[in-house]
């Protein structure tokens, strides 16, 4: 799994109600993804495009189980590196199928609007557009299969255990 | 190399003889607590099959009674699912009705040694009897349901020595603001919770303390189990069980003494639980608009037995309001046998049915721009019980009633001598 995309910076300890607030709880997942940032860094979600990778500090996505991490794959975020990443926030990354990877020190290797690459299998991130190269934390193949494969649901859908569609 | 208590739950259940940081576990799930918010439109699938509907409890709790058509079409959705799967244990609006985390200690659902998991974030509550439990999503929520597994990845453990007795006016909520404080957050950790000074902790004190470890990011918060806690649960569940204790040459990412002896009254400042507590009389003197006691941190009937010794003969302030909420219907009923309540509303606080409520801006108490409340709940991030310009102040059940009653925070030992 390899991702290459421009960079957008975050700082230490983004929680999950700067992700997914709750006024935006009650609406449809598109909705939802409007009101990503809007708090601390709002119009964000008009200037990004397909394919951008978020780069955050340290414990990115503390706080809720509420499924904030959805959000960013609504927008088509390509990928999220971080610092370090909350534990919640990453199984709901996996679970929903938002390629994330943890890399000490990410953020002083980049500055906002450079060019990275995400490789999972070699564990490395590179700045291409600095030409540096750092080494990341290895995502387990067992939750890189779950990513590829489209996330939780994908998979029980593919089992026959859950319904293809949300209800109604 | 021994292991931790969380590290011993996880290589059993998963079928090894051991396990270390940094290994993927995939584990049998004794226990999946199914809440309102899971069954949300935009969350919930249509569940064909589950592996096994002994181990499914389902409660409606954020939103109950149901604020919205959203939350009442959850709730519709989930008395669907109940009924699909003759799910035996379903705590719906009525007299069992209440916030998960506590009616997993009100009917003892998590047994010393197991595995379960919930899809709110505050579940490490669990913890508290000595098993190891997690806040997942609602992917993790439909798959353990349909498969009895889920996977972790297994973090270090810091473990917390607790020594000497909590002085008078003092809290369990106290003392996690003096770890939350000192030692930040412990992301991708477990936490582990013994030493001499648990045997003073009740129970529900304890509680407070895995239940708030959501707020440390820990992945897993576990007590050492003693006669106390394993008294609660026999009187509360018929099944057998096996309380996990750490090996003697245990590996912990560190080891920190809690002296409860030497602990006062903290309050968290607005937007953030961790790295921001301070003597309350950094903040006395603030003027609040909003008290609320309630969560599953807080809610319990000695959170609402201190509230009422506080509030007790005195009265709300004139420009404030005092929310206080229930974790349980069972809380709720028998503070209102023992008068807990007439003291309560007597003094003027609004006392609510148990639900998760105003503590996650869902209903009852959503505060307005530019207020300021001071709440004995779990989180006080930007915009989490409201307004995004509100500001939320953290303290004790004490500290809120005592802020309650002069209008401004206040030192709750000016009313507990």
């Amino acid at each position: 799994m390899k991702y290459t995309g421009r960079v957008w910076k975050f700082e230490d300890n983004i929680n999950t109600d700067l992700i997914l607030p709750i006024v935006a709880f009650y609406m449809t997942p598109e909705e939802q993804a409007r009101y990503v940032f809007k708090a601390n860094r709002p119009g964000w979600v008009d200037q990004i495009k397909p394919g951008d990778i978020i780069i955050g500090g340290k414990n990115f996505g503390m706080g809720s189980s509420r499924p904030a991490a959805r959000s960013l794959k609504t927008l088509q975020i390509g990928c999220l590196i971080a610092h370090s990443i909350n534990g919640l926030f990453f199984r709901n990354a996996v679970n929903w199928a938002l390629p994330a990877m943890e890399c000490p020190n990410v953020p002083e290797a980049f500055d906002e609007g450079d060019i990275a690459e995400i490789d999972f299998d070699e564990c490395v991130v590179r700045n291409l557009t600095k030409g540096t190269v750092l080494k990341s934390e290895r995502v387990p193949p067992e939750l890189v299969s779950i990513v590829e494969a489209g996330g939780i649901y994908a998979l029980l859908e593919k089992k026959g255990a859950i319904a293809a569609k949300a209800p109604a | 190399m021994g292991m931790t208590i969380a590290e011993k739950i996880l290589a059993k259940k998963s079928g090894r003889a051991k396990v270390s940081p940094g290994d993927l576990v995939t584990v049998e799930v004794d226990t999946v607590v199914v809440m309102d918010n899971n069954f949300m439109p935009s969350q919930w699938r249509d569940v064909l099959e589950v592996r096994d509907p002994e181990r499914i409890v389902v409660a409606h709790d954020h939103r109950a009674p149901a604020s919205t058509v959203a939350s009442a079409s959850a709730h519709v959705t989930g008395r669907k699912f109940v009924e699909k799967f003759g799910i035996k244990r379903f705590h719906d609006v009525g007299a069992q009705q209440g916030i998960s985390h506590q009616l997993v200690a009100d009917y003892g659902y998590a047994l010393p040694g197991s595995v379960l998991i919930c899809g709110d974030s505050h579940t490490c509550s669990a913890g508290v009897f000595n098993c190891i439990a997690r806040g997942v999503g609602t992917p993790d929520i439909v798959y353990g349901c349909v498969t009895g597994t889920a996977w972790f990845k297994v973090g270090a453990t810091v473990r917390y020595e607790l020594t000497g007795r909590l002085p008078r006016a003092v809290t369990a909520k106290d003392a996690f603001l003096q770890i939350a404080g000192q030692y930040g957050d412990h992301a991708t950790m477990n936490v582990e919770y013994g030493g001499s000074g648990i045997a003073s902790l009740s129970i529900n004190a304890r509680k407070t303390l895995t239940t708030m470890s959501a707020e440390l990011s820990a992945e897993f918060a576990t007590f050492e189990a003693d006669e106390a806690l394993i008294e609660w649960v026999r009187a509360r569940n018929p099944t057998p069980f096996e309380p996990v204790a750490p090996d003697p040459d245990a590996q912990y990412a560190a080891v920190r003494e809690v002296d409860l002896s030497t602990l006062q009254p903290l309050v968290a400042f607005p937007d953030s639980v961790v790295g921001n507590s301070r003597p309350v009389a950094d903040a006395a003197g603030v003027k609040i608009d909003q008290a609320f006691i309630g969560s599953c941190a807080n809610g319990t009937l000695e959170d609402l037995t201190l509230a009422a010794e506080v509030l007790k003969g005195r009265q709300v302030a004139t420009h404030t309001r005092l929310l206080i909420t229930p974790a349980s219907q069972i809380v709720y009923r028998e503070a209102a046998r023992s008068g807990i309540l007439s003291i309560l509303a007597d003094a003027g606080a609004v006392v609510t049915p148990a639900t998760c409520g105003a503590c996650g801006g869902g209903s009852m108490g959503v505060l307005g721009p530019n207020e300021t409340c001071i709440t004995a709940t779990t989180r006080n991030f930007k915009g989490r019980m409201g307004d995004p310009s509100a500001r939320i102040f953290m303290g004790s059940p004490a500290t809120v009633a005592a802020s309650a009653i002069r209008g401004v925070i206040t030192d709750p030992r000016e009313f507990l001598k």
